[in-house]
């Protein structure tokens, strides 16, 4: 008996100084200030495995860095990160979620990586009342024809970034003519249908759509379709397919005769770490999250994940630090009663957003509801990215 | 759609052909002679790419990453023929079962070593350019890899059918038993045969990897087509594989250039076509 205990004692004091010694005074204080209150707890679906296993990892980690910075806590109650794995299968995501909710009996839930994923678990959490966190996955659908209120997206829709930037291909860089070629699936036609409408609205034209299936070996026979009469190909191919499209771009002499523009991911920093530069430089992409970005708040999230991870972040990672900037200031605002889903709470009140966009959030136990207002600057300046 | 669309297009297909036919190569000798369907096959391609992408890193050559990649693969392959699948010799399941459990943990192992991000291996510089001949434009990469595809099969065609060891294999393929009576030790040609077949996997990887990228699942993205190549031209034939891998290279292009929604349907309708008409495959023995 007295071993045990004596056991005990040590693990836990021994717990205490590499927490101590990991985390800093800082966080000790949080930590301490955070004893003897139940903790929240927050279920992470994660694709950590599988094919889209490093993107995923970048979600758990961009997550993972704003808890560390914020000692575990939020609104004085410890915050227990119960991580499952779904290995990016819609049949997996749904289990997991299953399980988070039912046997961890989690508070929040964030969605996986997916939209096949995302669409996966949407009527169960539904059903469930169970408020859970969309950063990264994207489908138009989850926020428009079947859209629920426990559904909070923080990141952003396919066509969303797609739609200024059509404007602006049509009105600043005055492309007449576009063709566009994209990944045959949901998000490929949302991405290229977001920049369609905008671009033909402003008077240009889209006279050639190429689809190719997710996961094409080898794009030679699309690029080739190509038509050269064109001023500027937009293209959407998606994970490693958009490393193979802009190497075929390039092998095949399209590059520097006709202009590379496309949606966000293709030029995303997880890509750029395997990409050949001179297949990548001088692309045009939209997104709201380039590691590039000036403002003050994008830059120290930066340098503080570079320093943890000894790589650019991409926005896996940043849309999920952020999106744990969101539950937090959630959670302070209905001082962290988070087991109270019928409570509502008050005016609407402002957040200063994370890295990117001023928002103004509400929160009611069961809801978030959010505006984005993006300004004029960073519609052309934060979400354009030229690849150099 | 003219004559440079046309030519365009074929050698599109060629130079993927001359890919897969790397590929298939090997699996092919591998069931001729062992009666093994090795699902490991794409792992050696993802292997290979892998450490070749490495060697590269390191050393900036590309002749030293595709020999680095291959011997690597081939020790690999070599220890899972000699330690594994010969102890269930002829006993189709538990191979086919042991290969397929070996690619899983490989695949598990690249994504552990070289992360899960998309990379590729870089051109060498000599062969970066783009070949232009009226309006046809084309890697004069694509070109070195349908050479090296061609000078393959010379290699494997000589090795086979006018070299001692290629009679040996051919005999072993026959009648192991008599082959084995006659002095010939199977067992060692097997293990040769299968060595043989990862390298050039490998070296396919390393190759594959410059044009086509490499990430986890790629393997399992070329193995199908490969069996396709193989099922098609027929299990155990050098010349069979050789043809399925022009088939199904140029099939696959032709097929998502004119009809692109229909890309899928295009590769696979024709070989069910032919396996209905012929199902030992077209140069398949009954």
């Amino acid at each position: 008996m007295a071993r045990t205990l004596t056991r005990r004692a040590l693990l836990t004091r021994g717990a205490l100084l590499a927490g101590a010694a990991a985390c800093g005074l800082g966080t000790l204080r949080s930590l301490v200030y955070a004893q003897g209150r139940a903790p929240i707890r927050i279920g992470f679906i994660a694709d950590i495995t599988g094919t889209v296993a490093q993107s995923g990892r970048d979600m758990l980690d961009g997550f993972q860095l704003y808890l560390a910075e914020k000692g575990s806590a939020m609104a004085g109650r410890p915050v227990d990160l119960v991580v499952e794995d779904a290995a990016g299968v819609p049949a997996n995501a749904l289990t997991k979620a299953r399980k988070l909710v039912e046997q961890d009996r989690v508070h929040i839930l964030t969605a996986p990586l997916l939209a096949s994923e995302g669409y996966a678990i949407r009527d169960y959490i539904a059903e469930r009342n169970m408020p859970t966190l969309f950063a990264v996955c994207s489908a138009d659908d989850l926020t428009q024809r079947k859209r629920a209120p426990v559904i909070i997206r923080t990141g952003w829709s396919s066509s969303q970034p797609s739609h200024p930037f059509g404007e602006w291909v049509a009105k600043t860089l005055r492309y007449k003519r576009v063709a566009t070629i994209g990944s045959d699936y949901a998000f490929g036609y949302e991405v290229v249908g977001g920049f369609q409408r905008t671009f033909e609205q402003s008077g240009g034209q889209v006279v050639q759509k190429i689809w190719a299936p997710l996961g094409t070996p080898d794009y030679s026979p699309y690029v080739t379709q190509i038509r050269r009469d064109v001023d500027a190909v937009f293209s959407i191919p998606v994970g490693a397919d958009a490393i193979r499209f802009t190497k075929a771009y390039r092998q095949y002499g399209l590059k520097g005769r006709i202009p590379l523009i496309g949606g966000g991911v293709l030029m995303d920093e997880s890509l750029l770490r395997g990409m050949d530069p001179a297949d990548a430089e001088g692309t045009i992409t939209a997104l709201m999250w380039s590691a590039a970005l000036p403002t003050p708040q994008a830059q120290r999230f930066v340098a503080a994940y570079r320093a943890k991870y000894q790589k650019d972040p991409s926005y896996y990672a940043e849309t999920n630090y952020s999106g744990a900037q969101w539950i937090h200031a959630a959670v302070e605002h209905i001082d962290g009663k988070v087991e109270d889903r019928e409570g509502c709470c008050g005016p609407s009140a402002p957040c200063s957003s994370p890295t990117r966009r001023e928002v103004r959030c509400g929160w009611t136990s069961t809801r978030t509801s959010c505006t984005t207002s993006t300004s004029a600057k960073s519609r052309s300046g934060a979400a354009m990215r030229r690849t150099r | 759609m003219g004559i440079s669309f046309y030519v365009q297009q074929g050698l599109n297909g060629l130079s993927f052909a001359a890919l897969l036919f790397l590929l298939a190569s090997g699996l092919t000798l591998i069931f001729g002679l062992m009666r093994i369907v090795n699902i490991a096959q794409g792992s050696y391609y993802l292997l290979g790419a892998y450490v070749g992408l490495s060697v590269m890193h390191w050393t900036h050559s590309f002749l030293l990453a595709i020999l680095a990649a291959g011997a690597a693969v081939a020790a690999i392959g070599a220890l899972m023929q000699r330690w594994f699948l010969a102890r269930f010799h002829q006993q189709a399941l538990p191979q086919f079962l042991l290969t397929m459990g070996f690619a899983f943990i490989f695949s598990d192992q690249a994504l552990l070593l070289w992360g899960g991000d998309p990379q590729s291996v870089p051109v060498p510089p000599a062969l970066a350019g783009t070949f232009v001949l009226g309006s046809v434009y084309f890697p004069t990469y694509r070109l070195f890899v349908i050479a090296i595809g061609l000078v393959v099969y010379a290699g494997l065609w000589v090795l086979q059918e006018r070299t001692r060891v290629g009679a040996m294999v051919r005999a072993a393929v026959d009648d192991a038993e008599m082959a084995r009576g006659l002095g010939i030790d199977v067992g060692k040609v097997m293990t040769g045969v299968f060595t043989l077949g990862a390298f050039l996997a490998a070296a396919g990887g390393v190759m594959g990897a410059a044009f086509l990228s490499i990430y986890p699942g790629a393997d399992f993205d070329v193995l199908p087509l490969a069996f396709v190549v193989v099922i098609v031209g027929g299990l155990g034939s050098l010349r069979g594989a050789l043809v399925g891998s022009l088939l199904v290279g140029l099939l696959d292009n032709f097929g998502k250039a004119l009809f692109p929604e229909l890309s899928y349907f295009t590769l696979f309708a024709p070989m069910a076509f032919i396996l209905a008409l012929r199902p030992q495959g077209l140069f398949g023995r009954a």
